[in-house]
């Protein structure tokens, strides 16, 4: 594929049902009313010079370039902000309109450095594009007047620089932060020729504003005036891959531009569905971990973990561990084998680890880090719906009139997604925000949530039946839902249950720390306000209660009427890439890909007849219980690909002990992580840059995934996985993902008309891909449920039993921000540190003050289960009583304060409630020393040359 | 703590039957002991199961109730809808997180 510019139609798409037929230049095109008669033109292959328009943002009608003349109109329109009428006549290209375009064009270059040969953007300017167009031959004001020349370029931001003297103050990065990204970071100071761009701080830069380096504006910047710096060091992308970002569960699709196998830039694709080309700073700029120092590239092996580690060759790491699990086996018998799943590798390289544990250990103990986050909203969804996916695709919140964020932290966690709920908001939807915290969105630009209910952690399931409570005793219910598309007994029971006094929201005002009246008012407006949508994410889903506040939320929008079209349902946010992925690909330990329990024979049958095996008929091991069976030593090797557990699950120390306690750990990385630690083997991984396959995203979309570069370690990581599985002496031979997708989709009736190459040809596809949905769902629930009809259940408020006491009497909970990624073990190894050093600690002015503490202060925050030390934030985002901290940094170690309680259905760890206290410290706890002392032991390799061991 | 369990694991399986029997605390009590027996047998792997003899007395009645079920009965149908899985040739549910 060569290089090209993606199509600029210049004016966003407008969607109508009805359409205007005009004339330009002599050709007849048909276009949807209220499209710009720029994009008019763009459509029949026109290109209307244009310099301040452009189809992401609005058009603004400043630059006066794109003026074209209109029969029996005066003047010489702007073909940006004229729309279309039935039977216009237009002509673009006449010897006025030729004249008064090269007159703008003079100005504008006039004021214009003229150094395009060595510009970085040569080549790639539609300042450039667009004096060629005009025929622009020469400048007749010169250089000697007023100009912005030579002044300083703004290199705060890591990834992009700004130019002012390439400037041409079209506002196109304006509007693109205030329309696309809604962050309004950006203003146009002054005015007429003194006029510039500016991040509006004290100290005007980027990096200190309030930018989130989304990349919207440099995108959108026709000069060279907002660049990414990658390009001014690599040169121009000379061709172009469609791929899906790895990060997290939007999905987004971007262009990786590339020179030779240098990845230039990664550019948001406008045609990507999740996404409509918007990105955030992960996925856009993030990827240069791709070629961290810290990478490793060659197989490592050890006999104990107190050993350095020995590099070793491909085919000796390979033979080291399929003898090593095979001794195992032999020993303790197939179940005391297992393996973990990645959210964050392709569904193929997924399922053959399953494929893996299942057919060649002989257990069924896997599991993936799904578990560990959304593992509540399968059951809960499943229970009352039938099946769990989210309801709704992404498009469906332009439809929205009120949104109810429970949970969630879109702003930093799905950002993108955020972006494009923000627009809906700034369009005057209507904000209900259920957290402890302040989240952003509470209160951002031009955004304020009609309610924030401020709960305390661990109370969710008491504030959605206090909500609930409002909506029958008021008479909200939509009764005509409730008796056409539900169970009717099981509502009735649900309601008389919610009705109870006991349930009101001042009965239990005390319990949830919420003001009776606002919650009222909440629940009054979400029953009445139109569409109600419910997005969600871990702040549900990883609490004791987890699948009961799931089935809470499920019981809310079925009770209001709210499920079945666009602009309402529940969506679950999914928090990695593929982690809907690897739960479809049959990565929990009780079912096989599509959802069918191991213990149906026929299911099984299928699968052994397909892989030749024999398959276990009992559910295997979730992760947590492999670790107390390692410690209890029945259960004694496992295979990890793509997670690092140690960092990422609770109560680090049990996790630690588990892993300490196994004969052979076997870590399938990029790089050397905190599970490594423990290892006896390591498999270097691949990045998604190095790989075919597909991920699937939270709207159940499934896009392909495409190989830019080769593999450093010499292998896509389902190869390896390959390797091992033939070392094990299973006979696979698959030469491309697009293979192993094909034996997914004979053995998986969702994926029945999914193919590798149908994928390519149409971007994405949405599943159920099968007989009755050709071309897959993108809203489910339509017509009735998937499963017959709505069921209400019941929800009894159990309250966590990680409790605050005298000795630990505040609340912890914890969360992600939006420059790093989940442990970080990417994020971290980018300049993204740039906006996140280390993990803050923070906490209320009033309970800081009691303690004596000030903002940035070290301090030691301990559990019943351990201790570690940070920084604190003073802030009164949190409420007193609550602290809050993020978890990307291993030095931090925020799990091993956090305990083992876990939801009761699925075990997701109760990670959003800890019990502890916070004093002053004067540095790092004994276990983060000794800890630390591990960590640098354990990651000596020895170079055999140099005959020493060596970091 | 009593000192009737014989090990961390044994003492963290009890405590998650209760969880499971207590959050079906809205059932009545035989019903409650069915769902909670369904969920054990559908999610627990088999040295979960033989780990807990089912008379520990920090077993709530509900749950202890339920490892009798499993111990005499065998495996109930599905009690809720959480427990029903797709047949080998169906596509419809899901439990994806
Ligand atoms: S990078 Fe994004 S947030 Fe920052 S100024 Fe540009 S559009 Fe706004
Ligand atoms: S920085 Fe670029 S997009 Fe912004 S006003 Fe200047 S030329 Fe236009
Ligand atoms: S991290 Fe998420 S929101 Fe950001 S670019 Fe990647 S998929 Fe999109
Ligand atoms: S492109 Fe239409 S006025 Fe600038």
């Amino acid at each position: 594929m060569g290089y090209a510019k993606q199509p600029d139609f210049g004016t966003p798409e407008v969607r109508s049902d009805h359409t205007v037929t005009l004339s330009i230049d002599g050709r007849e095109v048909t276009v949807p009313e209220g499209t710009s008669v720029m994009r008019a033109a763009a459509e029949i292959g026109g290109d209307i010079p244009k310099l301040c328009a452009t189809d992401m943002v609005k058009s603004f009608g400043s630059c006066r370039l794109c003026l074209v003349e209109v029969e029996g109109m005066r003047g010489t329109p702007a073909s940006c902000t004229t729309p279309v009428t039935e039977g216009m006549v237009v002509k673009t290209q006449t010897p006025r309109l030729e004249k008064l375009r090269r007159g703008v064009m003079e100005l504008y270059i006039s004021d214009h450095p003229l150094d395009c040969l060595t510009c970085s953007a040569n080549n790639d300017c539609e300042l450039q594009d667009a004096a060629a167009e005009v025929g622009l031959r020469d400048v007749r004001y010169g250089y000697d007047g007023a100009h912005h020349l030579g002044q300083v370029p703004d290199l705060s931001n890591p990834y992009f620089l700004f130019a002012p003297d390439k400037c041409i103050v079209c506002s196109r990065c304006v509007r693109a932060c205030d329309e696309v990204q809604g962050t309004l970071a950006l203003t146009v100071e002054a005015r007429g020729f003194d006029s510039k761009i500016s991040a509006g701080t004290a100290k005007d830069d980027f990096l200190s504003s309030e930018c989130v380096s989304c990349g919207a504006c440099v995108q959108a910047c026709p000069t060279s005036a907002l660049m990414e710096k990658s390009v001014k060091q690599h040169g121009k992308p000379e061709r172009s891959v469609v791929t899906t970002c790895a990060y997290c569960g939007v999905g987004c699709t971007f262009r990786a531009e590339m020179r030779g196998e240098q990845l230039v830039r990664m550019v948001p694709w406008k045609e990507g569905k999740a996404n409509r080309g918007h990105s955030c700073v992960k996925g856009r700029f993030a990827w240069g971990y791709a070629n961290h120092k810290d990478r490793i590239t060659s197989p490592m092996i050890r006999d104990s973990i107190d050993e350095p580690w020995r590099e070793v060759s491909w085919a000796e790491a390979i033979s080291y561990t399929a003898g090593r699990l095979k001794d195992i086996r032999a020993q303790h018998g197939a179940r005391a084998l297992g393996g973990i799943t990645s959210s964050r590798c392709t569904n193929e390289e997924t399922f053959l680890v399953q494929k893996l544990v299942r057919g060649g250990f002989g257990s069924n103990n896997v599991d993936t880090c799904a578990r560990v986050c959304h593992s509540p909203t399968g059951y809960g969804l499943k229970t009352t719906f039938g099946t769990s996916a989210g309801t709704q695709d992404f498009d469906s919140v332009e439809h929205s009139d009120v949104i109810l964020v429970i949970g969630a932290n879109p702003t930093d966690a799905h950002p993108v997604f955020a972006s494009r709920m923000k627009r809906r908001l700034r369009e005057g939807a209507k904000l209900i925000v259920i957290d402890p915290r302040r989240i952003d969105l509470v209160r951002s630009p031009h955004i304020e949530a009609a309610h924030h209910l401020p709960l305390q952690p661990g109370t969710n399931v008491a504030v959605l039946t206090a909500m609930a409570h409002v909506i029958v005793t008021e008479g909200l219910v939509d009764t005509q839902f409730v008796a056409e598309r539900c169970e009717v007994d099981a509502f009735e029971d649900w309601a008389r249950f919610v009705a109870d006094e006991s349930h009101s929201p001042e009965r239990l005002e005390p319990v949830t720390r919420v003001p009776a009246e606002e919650l009222r008012a909440a629940a009054r407006l979400f029953a009445t306000g139109g569409n109600g949508a419910i997005y969600y994410g871990l702040g549900v889903t990883e609490h004791s209660q987890g699948s009961s506040t799931v089935m809470a939320i499920a019981n809310l929008a079925m009770a209001t009427g709210n499920i079945g079209r666009p602009g309402v349902g529940v969506n679950p946010l999914r928090g990695q890439n593929n982690v809907q992925g690897a739960c479809d690909m049959g990565s929990f330990p009780h079912e096989l890909s599509g959802y069918r329990h191991i213990s149906d024979a026929e299911t099984r049958a299928l699968f052994e007849s397909d892989w030749g095996v024999t398959l276990d008929a009992e559910p295997g091991l979730r992760i947590n219980n492999m670790l107390d069976a390692a410690v209890d030593g029945t259960f004694r090797a496992i295979y990890i690909q793509g997670e690092d557990i140690l960092q990422s699950d609770p109560d680090t120390k049990h996790v630690a002990a588990g892993l300490e306690a196994m004969d052979c750990v076997i870590v399938h990385d990029l790089f050397l992580n905190e599970t490594a630690n423990y290892a006896h083997v390591f498999l270097p991984g691949s990045t998604f840059l190095e790989k075919d396959g597909t991920f699937t995203n939270a709207e159940r979309r499934i896009q392909p995934v495409r190989r830019v570069m080769d593999p450093a370690n010499g292998y896509e990581d389902w190869q390896v996985t390959q390797l091992l599985a033939n070392a094990m002496g299973l006979g696979w031979d698959y030469g491309h993902p697009s293979e192993i997708l094909t034996e997914i989709a004979r053995l998986t009736p969702t994926f029945a008309g999914v193919t590798w190459e149908r994928l390519c040809e149409e971007g994405s596809l949405q599943w159920p891909v099968n007989e009755a949905n050709p071309d897959g769902a993108p809203v489910m629930h339509v017509d009735g449920f998937v499963r017959g009809k709505g069921h209400f259940v019941v929800t009894e408020y159990v309250p966590t039993d990680e409790k605050a006491g005298p000795r630990f009497p505040l609340l912890l909970t914890t969360g992600r921000i939006l420059s790093q990624y989940n442990v970080g073990a990417q994020t971290r190894r980018t300049a993204n540190t740039a906006w996140h050093p280390e993990d803050l600690l923070e906490m209320h002015p009033t309970d800081a003050e009691n303690r004596g503490l000030n903002d940035g202060d070290w301090v030691r925050l301990a559990s019943r289960k351990g201790e570690t030390t940070l920084r604190i934030k003073v802030t009164d985002r949190v409420a007193p009583g609550v602290v809050y901290t993020t978890f990307h940094h291993p030095e931090t170690q925020a799990n091993v304060v956090t305990t083992d309680f876990s939801d009761w259905a699925t075990n997701c760890p109760e990670y959003k409630v800890t019990a502890v206290q916070v004093s002053a410290s004067n540095g790092p706890t004994d276990w983060q020393e000794d800890y630390a002392d591990l960590a640098e032991r354990s990651r000596r390799i020895s170079h055999e040359a140099e005959g020493e061991p060596a970091e | 703590m009593s000192d009737t369990y014989v090990s961390d694991t044994h003492r963290r399986l009890i405590y998650m039957a209760n969880q499971i029997a207590r959050n079906f605390c809205a059932l009545d009590h035989d019903a409650a002991a069915a769902a909670t027996a369904d969920h054990i047998a559908q999610f627990w792997d088999p040295r979960m199961k033989a780990a807990v003899a089912g008379d520990e007395a920090d077993l709530s009645d509900v749950a202890a109730r339920a490892f009798a079920i499993l111990r005499e009965q065998g495996e109930p149908a599905p009690q809720t809808r959480a427990t029903v899985f797709n047949d080998a040739d169906e596509g419809g549910r899901s439990d994806a997180g």
